[in-house]
């Protein structure tokens, strides 16, 4: 049967354009979070995630980023079952780093398999290798382009299919 | 007016004044980026950046201007507004602004008050004179 055939489509209304819906446990859209305290680059990359066939949540601090995944001692986001595919962060926000949100999401038991991707306007080698080092599964130097922003859906498509949750999938040889 | 921007259907005054955009360095690459995410279901998507982009940056500029009249001069701190303006700039390919920001920066790393002041009027001049053009565009396509 055809991957987009209309029967596919009536039974999981949620929509699946451009994701392989013969994905057993990923069968809706993919739902990325995305942290970024500039207006212009939220609104830029939420659209190209959209266009990526994404579901997209965009906040504005790594604050926020946490509150919205429970992690936040103080605020719960009361959502247990709430997924997230993947955490795309820039790097210079102001109070929390993109890199320290990107820590303290791969020390939590029940978060640190989400990928975490890490954009920065900087194009500066030692910072790009401290974060890959340090628990970052990619790195985009900005401007994000739909290239960019395809790549990191495509390996997310490639390791659902492969079931692979283990260790990163950014593949360096790509 | 489509919604989609095929550039080989913009003709006329319009696609004019959006290759001479591009030809004389006010817009780069990235430009092209924000255009490609325009749709019917987003058909406005590149006026609403550029705006956005506008009114966003009338607050850091603002900013960098109050931080150009203390004495002396925080260059650390003003190094740190202008990543963060530059940053907008680059988003939208506002290449010319973003010159005068690279520009910018490197007289804060230089330490120079007068480079910086220099280089911030010129800056404001080529935002302005970039949104002039660019609504002018918005107007015709």
């Amino acid at each position: 049967m055809a991957r987009n055939s209309p029967v596919l489509r009536r039974r999981r209304p949620e929509g699946i354009d451009g994701f392989d819906p013969s994905q057993s446990d990923h069968s809706q859209q993919a739902h990325v979070l995305a942290v970024d305290d500039s207006l212009v680059d939220r609104k830029v990359i939420e659209r190209l995630l959209k266009r990526s066939c994404c579901k997209v949540t965009a906040v504005d601090s790594g604050r926020k980023a946490l509150q919205f995944l429970g992690l936040d001692e103080e605020k719960r986001s009361g959502v247990d079952d709430l997924k997230i595919d993947l955490i795309i962060t820039d790097y210079c926000m102001p109070g929390m780093t993109g890199y320290e949100l990107m820590k303290k999401i791969k020390e939590s038991s029940a978060l640190r398999e989400i990928p975490v991707v890490i954009m920065s306007s900087e194009n500066v080698l030692a910072r790009i290798d401290r974060c890959l080092e340090e628990g970052a599964d990619d790195f985009i130097v900005k401007p994000v382009k739909l290239s960019d922003v395809k790549r990191l859906t495509d390996c997310m498509i490639r390791e659902n299919r492969s079931n692979n949750k283990a260790g990163q999938f950014y593949d360096r040889a790509m | 007016m489509n919604s989609e921007i095929d550039r080989n259907k913009l003709h006329g005054q319009a696609g004019l004044t959006r290759q001479s955009l591009f030809d004389q360095g006010y817009l780069d690459e990235q430009f092209v980026q924000l255009e490609e995410l325009q749709d019917d279901t987003n058909p406005n998507f590149v006026e609403e950046v550029v705006t956005l982009f506008y009114r966003d940056s009338a607050r850091l500029l603002a900013n960098i201007e109050q931080a150009l009249e203390r004495s002396p001069l925080d260059f650390a701190k003003l190094d740190d507004y202008m990543l963060q303006f530059k940053g907008c700039c680059s988003s939208i390919g506002a290449k010319k602004v973003k010159n005068e920001c690279t520009q910018f920066q490197e007289y804060c790393r230089a330490g120079s008050s007068d480079g910086c002041t220099r280089t911030f009027q010129q800056l404001k001049r080529e935002h302005s004179t970039l949104k002039n053009k660019l609504e002018a565009y918005f107007q015709l396509a």
